[in-house]
């Protein structure tokens, strides 16, 4: 299997031109191994409950998770980076169309979409619970270590997101910065209404460099899609794909999945769709607003 | 331009005498094959050694792919039929004189005696850029050279460009589409038909191609349906210089006419895209229209509507607007 595809430029110097096209199956095989060898794992496995009673005191029966505009950001980013995929990756399998326009558009909606994200994360959202901690980086290997093991004992709680959610979105995030750069790079070698084209803006050593991240970033991204769908339609993880959905989740997986301590909910957190009836939580989100979401 | 070494690269080479054996051959052998019909477009790929197939697949022996036989109210031309036999054959010329015309305006005699109508429309792209075998776009490579600022492009397109800017140069094919005709396909599936039009394909849809044509396919056949016997017919090419040239632009167009309004129309342009380019919005004006020049003159403003010209491409818009023109005004600027 070749890793990159090579020509001789009009000098007969040999440059790098991209990727070889066998690394999309083999994003493929990595995807559908990874999840076989999960589903092997994790396959009847019995989880113990945690006990949330004492803790459900001034939680809300309804609990949001994320926000409208989290979630526009979200299907609208999923939209765009399908179209990407389709039309970068279905033609080199034989299946011939028109791709690059629509290709480029949805690129740009993805760097439209991007930019709100990164706003919106900022100035809206809680932009630390993404943040990995050491504490997250310890409850991860506890994690690893009970699926490895087959162990029954409970998984960790852990804040708003887990480091299993960080790292897959920090992933996410490198290789779609690495593929908008050059997609954008890319742009100026093709007609855009944005400029005029010029194949010449980089030598051609330095485009074969940018085909080849692009290309490797793309087919990366291939894999990390596979993975996210097959985890967004596992039927323990369905209530999480919901709340991209409704927005919310409820109390019962609140108090099962996470750490009170460090995803903060009710009063005066403002994610609560049913105002909370106060106590040792909110009290606690008071004292460190900076955890809150 | 290309270095001509004059020694072909070893290859293997198979002379099957039927459609059979030679769909057969093709399949087995996939993209490593070469179908081998008129050899002129061929052997200067092959000379300067920038395509090396390992199998070459020579139709020359398949008799059934030869001749112009009549079938179903039209005609149907085998596709390795010369461009002479095309040219000189009574019925295409009584029937569909525009065909004839556009076989005539090939190249040479010497040419037209050994190239064939299916070679002439299957034929690649002559953009020198790609032809010298520098590794653009259409060779599998990341780049049209013949787009970049300062690039030499002249004969290249004023639309319908995706990243490649070559033309198509087949002066069969606008013809053919004027024509309705039918492209009758034998691949690994079993026979297909793919109307004229349609044959064709841009760097958008597939950029290493220019015809519907997958490794494993074999052009037998182009059917030349009645709808367009013995219309009115207008062809004309614009080269360089009159003979052994290729196209600028051609306009090839068959139009119903009763009295002096053209009552159906079909224009096809080659030479100013990736792709022959039937204009469809242009024989939509000329329905229920007189035949002068005033609406000529406004089906050539139409039909340059989406050109846009390269550095230095810019005569092909009056070139081409001309030639619409002059198809719908029927008579010489």
């Amino acid at each position: 299997m070749e890793l990159f595809r090579r020509a001789a430029n009009p000098w007969n110097q040999e440059v790098l031109i991209g990727v070889s096209w066998d690394l999309m199956w083999a994003a493929v095989i990595a995807g559908i191994a990874f999840m076989v060898a999960h589903a092997l794992l994790v396959m009847g496995k019995t989880k113990r409950l945690a006990e949330p009673a004492a803790e459900a005191a001034g939680i809300p029966e309804k609990i949001e998770r994320h926000s409208m505009g989290a979630r526009a950001f979200h299907w609208l980013m999923a939209v765009a980076m399908f179209a990407l995929l389709v039309t970068a990756f279905v033609p080199v399998i034989g299946l011939q169309f028109p791709w690059v326009t629509i290709h480029w558009v949805a690129g740009v909606a993805l760097i439209a979409t991007i930019v709100y994200h990164v706003f919106h994360s900022i100035l809206k959202e809680d932009f630390w619970s993404m943040w990995t901690r050491s504490v997250d980086v310890k409850r991860g290997m506890m994690l690893l270590k009970n699926v490895f093991t087959r162990s029954d004992a409970e998984d960790p709680k852990t804040g708003k997101y887990g480091v299993d959610h960080q790292l897959y979105h920090h992933a996410v995030m490198v290789l779609t910065v690495a593929a908008i750069v050059t997609g954008v790079l890319m742009m100026f070698r093709i007609d855009t209404p944005f400029w005029e084209r010029n194949p010449y803006l980089l030598s051609d050593g330095a485009w074969g460099i940018v085909y080849v991240v692009h290309g490797l970033s793309g087919v990366a991204l291939i894999t990390m899609v596979m993975t996210h769908v097959y985890f967004a339609i596992r039927p323990e993880k369905l209530w999480l794909t919901r709340s991209m959905i409704f927005g919310f989740i409820d109390r019962s997986h609140y108090l099962e999945h996470f750490d009170p301590e460090h995803w903060k909910v009710g009063s005066g957190a403002g994610e609560a769709l049913e105002a909370p009836s106060g106590g040792a939580l909110a009290e606690t989100a008071a004292q460190s607003p900076h955890e809150s979401v | 331009m290309a270095t001509i070494r004059d020694m072909i690269a070893p290859f293997e080479l198979f002379q099957p005498t039927s459609i059979g054996d030679a769909v057969a051959l093709l399949g087995e052998h996939g993209a490593d094959a070469w179908v081998l019909a008129g050899g002129l477009d061929s052997f200067d790929w092959f000379k300067d050694r920038i395509k090396r197939p390992g199998v070459v697949v020579d139709l020359g022996a398949v008799e059934e792919l030869r001749g112009i036989r009549a079938s179903g109210g039209g005609l149907e031309i085998g596709a390795m039929t010369t461009l002479t036999d095309v040219e000189l054959h009574p019925d295409v010329r009584a029937r569909f004189s525009i065909l004839a015309d556009a076989a005539r305006h090939v190249a040479t005699p010497q040419i037209r005696n050994q190239g064939t109508l299916g070679g002439n429309v299957a034929q690649d792209t002559r953009c020198w850029y790609y032809r010298s075998g520098w590794p653009c776009y259409r060779a599998g490579g990341n780049i049209c050279y013949a787009s970049a600022p300062k690039a030499m492009n002249r004969e290249h397109c004023i639309m319908g460009a995706s990243r490649c800017v070559a033309v198509n140069p087949s002066d069969t094919a606008p013809a053919l589409i004027a024509l309705d005709a039918q492209m009758v396909i034998q691949g690994p599936e079993g026979e297909r038909v793919v109307e004229a039009k349609d044959f064709f394909i841009g760097p958008g849809i597939d950029i290493t191609r220019m015809t519907v044509l997958e490794p494993g396919d074999l052009l037998t056949a182009i059917r030349i349906p009645d709808t367009w016997s013995e219309a009115t017919f207008y062809y004309e090419k614009v080269r360089d210089r009159n003979s052994w040239d290729f196209s600028l632009v051609t306009v090839a167009a068959a139009l119903r006419v009763e009295g002096a309004t053209i009552g159906d129309a079909r224009i096809a342009v080659n030479g100013v895209a990736p792709h022959p380019v039937r204009l469809q919005h242009v024989e939509a004006y000329a329905r229920g229209k007189t035949r002068d020049d005033d609406n000529g003159r406004q089906a050539g403003e139409l039909a340059i509507q989406k050109a846009r010209a390269l550095r230095h491409n810019d005569y092909k818009l009056s070139l081409m607007k001309n030639l619409v023109r002059r198809a719908i005004r029927g008579m010489e600027a």
